[in-house]
């Protein structure tokens, strides 16, 4: 076991980018921190609070509102909770018999803060139910019976793993919520009682205990089945089609790599994903226009809040060129092209996607036709300066990106990048500045001063191309060093 | 037609490679066979400019590759996968190659048409990513690409490796005809002393990064060789 434990270790501080996972790990470790300062609080005063606040029994209470926290719970496991990836393949042959290496794969799974979090909760309260003069021997049952449902959901999250769970659950829990919320059906009534015999009824922990070990055994068995190169350590492959978009050739050269960047972002999972989340900024913008948010109020907001709606592909995407090319960057320096051609293509696209952005935008026109302008400008501006940014500022990045690796978004540590967040701040903030500086004078000169400056940029788009490529074959040996160390 | 000075490549204190002069002339079979860690590949990327030298030049065609980007029009190459575009069909990477080279695709299609024998019906319409195929057939993908456009330099690193005997057998006939009908000039590096003495009219010996045999390929040139060898492994 002790083996295991240790190769685990090597894995996580050799890694190449060890200092951003420790930094993201110590991140999250705060956050863990917090949550569980929060549930020793909330157990320690909850039954006091409801009991002198609300006058109702505390247990019987807590144990209505468990199922929605048993829901909750599963949902944020389906979408947050990593899968434990041990490199099993190199120890397959090595004499450790197969159950043991299961059996470490899916212990592991237990050191998650999603299986101890909730302990920061039950125990207080367990201890403050004791206190109070109930039963202990009904209060461990209940703690053992609560405990194995959080269990529970941990395998089952192993055994079924895929999304779809999650989104079912969530979707139970917004209904059951809603139901309730408009007093048609509430589910508490049936489910209080179930959580309550925990404690009446010690024999009933059982029932959640067999569960436990009905589901661990379950995902042991098919991890265990799955432990074949063909089989669940099998890479999945999908069918390929052959896509030529002929529709692009009317674009000369820059077509020949626009093409490839299609079906980069299309056929990948990373690319897939990262052109997906920047639609999401598409609404960023209803923080800022619907007043929603008091802080956000005033011009100067919407200013930033126009870089972000329009600008979503180009932060996302844009910023990580040529990352994306990390892969097969011999064969394009080694290729009959230039840098520019190269370097127009990834422009191409991330103007065509702004522009496309903007004409999703357009309905914000509800919220008034100063918006509307806001947004137009800030797409110009987009378009004329921030395009260049992220090129250039790509040159400096230097991060190879792994295609297919399947990482869920949150806890990435591409998406946790302080030079990535400091390039961003000339992007956002100049542009606010600019407008700022224009609006001593009068509102639309700011406006106009912001529109310009992104048609100059348009305007010296050969010059600042040329400054753009010096740099990039500047960090030409560079770049294909970094792209090496995985 | 490639044309080596004084080159030096080191990391810190570390000399991986050391060539004083070396000339390839134009349509030459070159071979370079080495132990591992002799500076093949590194010749070979330094050659490509995708590693700086320390000192010294490499000029390929009259162009210094550290300073001009000219050779790229007439030189190509296969030296790993990452020559390859993983998510791109074998059929879309050639054309792509072939659109960068200046082919139409209907030129591409009947160009790789030819190499159906050499592909052995692994590569083609299998509607599969190149991610996806196996070692050995990726390998075939990335030679053929290595072919298209009609380079007058082509560098290949380690080709006989993966593939299966059969296919070694038919590369070994594509890379000793090729040449000499095209009038290109060839550079190989194997592991296989049988192979590149079969297919190279010249080979190199690097050691340590430094030249320590250069021959005309002649009936005793495998023994030569085999022997050299022998006596590495009796250093060691």
């Amino acid at each position: 076991m002790f083996q295991f434990v240790s190769l685990q270790w090597k894995s996580f501080t050799r890694s190449a980018s060890f200092s951003t996972h420790l930094a993201m790990k110590i991140l999250i470790g705060f956050f863990a921190l917090y949550f569980a300062a929060t549930f020793a609080i909330m157990g320690a005063l909850v039954y006091p609070f409801i009991q002198n606040e609300m006058a109702l029994d505390p247990l019987l209470t807590v144990n209505q509102f468990l199922i929605y926290g048993c829901f909750y719970w599963v949902v944020l496991r389906y979408f947050i909770q990593k899968t434990p990836v041990v490199n099993i393949a190199p120890l397959l042959l090595h004499p450790i018999s197969k159950n043991k290496i299961v059996h470490f794969a899916m212990g592991k799974t237990l050191s998650s803060a999603f299986n101890w979090l909730g302990l920061f909760f039950t125990v207080p309260f367990s201890i403050v139910l004791v206190v109070e003069g109930h039963n202990w021997g009904g209060v461990l049952s209940w703690f053992v019976g609560v405990l194995s449902f959080v269990l529970s959901t941990n395998y089952l999250n192993l055994l079924i793993n895929n999304n779809k769970v999650g989104a079912i659950a969530l979707s139970v829990l917004a209904v059951l919520g809603g139901l309730h919320y408009v007093d048609v059906f509430d589910i508490t009534v049936y489910s209080g009682p179930v959580f309550q015999a925990l404690y009446e009824h010690p024999i009933a922990a059982s029932i959640p205990l067999i569960l436990l070990v009905f589901l661990y055994r379950a995902a042991f068995s098919d991890y265990k089945k799955g432990m074949y190169l063909d089989g669940g350590l099998a890479r999945q492959q999908t069918e390929a089609k052959t896509q030529d978009f002929t529709w692009l050739n009317r674009f000369g050269k820059t077509a020949v790599f626009l093409k490839n960047d299609l079906r980069l972002i299309l056929r990948n999972k990373r690319s897939k994903s990262t052109a997906l989340m920047s639609f999401f900024f598409l609404f960023y913008g209803l923080f800022f226009f619907t007043g929603s948010v008091a802080m956000y109020n005033g011009p100067m907001w919407f200013v930033f809040a126009g870089i972000f709606i329009s600008g979503g592909f180009l932060f996302s995407f844009g910023q990580f060129v040529p990352s994306w090319d990390s892969a097969y960057y011999p064969l394009l320096m080694t290729q009959n092209t230039s840098y520019r051609e190269y370097l127009n293509s990834k422009w191409a696209l991330i103007v065509v996607a702004t522009v496309f952005s903007w004409l999703l935008s357009i309905p914000y026109i509800y919220f008034g036709w100063d918006v509307f302008f806001f947004i137009l400008v800030a797409t110009v501006y987009n378009i004329g300066v921030n395009s260049y940014l992220v090129l250039w500022g790509g040159a400096y990045i230097k991060m190879p990106i792994d295609l297919t690796s399947n990482k869920k978004a949150f806890g990435d540590k591409q998406a946790f990048n302080v030079k990535t967040v400091l390039l961003s701040i000339p992007k956002l903030v100049l542009p606010v500045l600019i407008y700022f500086l224009g609006t001593l004078y009068s509102e639309q000169l700011g406006l106009a001063l912001v529109a310009l400056t992104g048609v100059l940029g348009l305007a010296f788009k050969n010059l600042v191309f040329t400054t753009i490529e010096r740099i990039y074959v500047s960090q030409k040996h560079k770049t294909l060093w970094a792209y090496k160390q995985k | 037609m490639i044309h080596i000075k004084q080159l030096k490549k080191s990391y810190g204190e570390k000399q991986v490679l050391a060539i004083d002069h070396l000339e390839v002339p134009s349509g030459q079979s070159f071979g370079l066979v080495g132990n591992n860690g002799a500076g093949k590949t590194t010749l070979f990327s330094a050659l490509l400019d995708l590693i700086r030298l320390s000192e010294g030049s490499i000029t390929n065609g009259d162009v210094d590759v550290s300073k001009s980007e000219a050779w790229k029009e007439f030189t190509t190459a296969f030296l790993d996968e990452t020559f390859l575009i993983g998510y791109l069909t074998p059929e879309e990477y050639f054309y792509f190659i072939g659109d960068l080279r200046g082919l139409s695709h209907s030129e591409v299609d009947a160009f790789v048409g030819q190499f159906e024998h050499f592909f052995h019906g692994e590569v083609l319409k299998q509607k599969k990513y190149l991610r996806d195929l196996s070692k050995g057939n990726q390998k075939k993908v990335g030679i053929v690409g290595a072919l298209i456009g009609s380079p007058s330099v082509i560098v290949l690193d380690e080709p006989f490796a993966n593939l299966d005997p059969s296919t070694q057998i038919r590369l070994k006939e594509l890379l000793r005809e090729w040449p000499q009908q095209k009038g290109v000039t060839l550079l190989i590096s194997s592991h296989d002393l049988q192979h590149v003495t079969e297919v190279c009219e010249r080979i190199v010996v690097l050691d340590k990064g430094e030249i320590v045999k250069d021959i005309k390929t002649q009936t005793e040139t495998l023994k030569d060789l085999e022997t050299f060898f022998a006596q590495k492994s009796q250093e060691a």
